[in-house]
């Protein structure tokens, strides 16, 4: 792989610095915005960089966890921001973390052991990229399918209590917004799966075959992370889909949207 | 919200209630179907909602609201206990089951909703201004197929309504929702 200098970043951000002048001169309002997400990406990116620099020499499961629950909170909290009408107290941060936790968390987990099985089999060399790459797919799978719910029955809080009032189960009265929630929640990765290679090809293994892994190798894992990217939106999806609908009833089965909040 | 009020109904009795906007007539009607929290205690032949499971409940004390929701393409999908039978009765043509439920009136979705309430079988009917959006022709005939259900169930109805002429014709007693307060009106 040819190694990049401080010099080739330089170059690089002065393209992101024309585009913020160039914004400012469209008067576009987003030059401050611009620079500040970029300044947020060198930052970052460079601090997670050094974590897992000390990770990987530190090898421990205690360290590997500790960064795995981090970046579990951290999507929990995403999902939450993302919606427009959120659960209020707790649930709101709770549904997200605990669909977060099982499209990635225990996807991850589950390829660490049964599919790569390296020893030990939470490597941090696998096992973090590997669940920052679930988590970071599958939360808008996760995010979507929720707003979509909550969104939805909002605006259909008359059919849904019509339903209600002909003597249905909260179940049914809100089958169908659950049903589109979950379908809207899965376009976007079935989408990628149909469209990888021939219209885009994947940032992973885009990434490997930079740095010199032989083609058929990195086509190889990017259908293993496509496949688990899709298990995970889709458990994570129906997990948050299915927590998300019985929150929104008491044990009364009263439809209850004071239960939301507004952004 | 409203204070503490006390009401009983008798089977085969209609009674009417009137009273301000937002006097929280609907909001009674509601708490009695057990669609919003409410405290103190509902009764149907001497069992509480509590004790009853919510479907079920809402199955026999029937709530009609004053705006009608659809979510079947046309009328037809919402009656899977067969063909309405009072469609006649009310004004209605037959063939309004098959019409896109965006091309009825209001006034026709106001009459599918009773018919499809009645089709549950309910022993009580909580009338939220059911002729609203009605002429007068079709109040009359609404008002004489909800006659002709009460009799042959025997069941008790709660009706809104804010006209006084209509409240004459149906009701067996009035009563009004005043400043938190129930009276009863003379007939």
């Amino acid at each position: 792989m040819i190694p990049l200098s401080t010099t080739d970043l330089f170059i690089a951000a002065s393209l992101v610095m024309l585009l913020a002048l160039l914004s400012l001169r469209l008067q576009a309002g987003i030059s401050a915005q611009l620079l500040i997400a970029a300044v947020r990406t060198a930052v970052q990116l460079t601090l997670i960089g050094l974590v897992l620099k000390a990770l990987f020499a530190n090898v421990h499961l205690g360290w590997v966890s500790l960064m795995a629950v981090f970046m579990l909170l951290m999507a929990g909290r995403e999902v939450m921001a993302r919606q427009e009408r959120r659960f209020s107290g707790w649930w709101g941060f709770s549904i997200g973390a605990i669909s977060m936790f099982l499209s990635s968390f225990a996807i991850t987990i589950f390829a660490l052991t049964v599919i790569l099985g390296d020893s030990p089999w939470y490597t941090p060399q696998y096992a973090i990229p590997l669940l920052g790459m679930l988590l970071g797919n599958t939360m808008s799978g996760v995010a979507i399918a929720l707003d979509r719910l909550t969104q939805s029955a909002w605006e259909q809080r008359g059919v849904i209590e019509a339903r209600l009032l002909l003597g249905e189960r909260w179940g049914e009265a809100i089958a169908d917004l659950r049903r589109q929630a979950v379908r809207s929640g899965l376009i976007p990765i079935i989408n990628a799966m149909a469209a990888a290679g021939v219209v885009s090809l994947p940032g992973m293994m885009t990434g490997q075959i930079l740095a010199g892994t032989p083609p058929v190798e990195a086509v190889k894992y990017q259908i293993l992370i496509m496949f688990l990217i899709a298990a995970g939106t889709g458990l994570g999806t129906l997990a948050a889909v299915m927590i998300g609908s019985r929150r929104l009833f008491d044990e009364r089965q009263r439809l209850c949207l004071d239960r939301l909040r507004e952004k | 919200m409203f204070g503490p009020l006390s009401l009983a109904i008798n089977a085969g009795e209609c009674v009417c209630l009137s009273g301000p906007s937002g006097a929280g007539k609907s909001q009674l009607l509601r708490a009695i179907a057990d669609l919003d929290p409410h405290d103190g205690e509902v009764l149907l032949a001497g069992e509480s909602s509590g004790d009853i499971k919510p479907y079920l409940w809402r199955q026999r004390v029937g709530l009609l609201p004053p705006e009608s929701s659809w979510w079947w393409p046309t009328a037809a999908g919402h009656f899977h206990n067969g063909l309405p039978v009072a469609l006649e009765a009310l004004g209605l043509p037959l063939d309004i089951l098959g019409k896109p439920i965006t091309r009825l009136s209001s006034g026709e979705k106001q009459r599918l909703a009773l018919l499809r309430l009645l089709a549950n079988a309910p022993r009580v009917l909580l009338l939220d201004e059911p002729t609203a959006n009605l002429d007068p022709a079709n109040t009359l005939r609404t008002e004489a197929v909800i006659n002709a259900y009460r009799q042959s169930h025997g069941v008790a109805i709660l009706w809104v309504s804010h006209d006084p002429e209509q409240m004459t014709r149906v009701a067996d007693r009035r009563l009004q929702l005043s400043d938190g307060e129930l009276q009863e009106q003379p007939a």
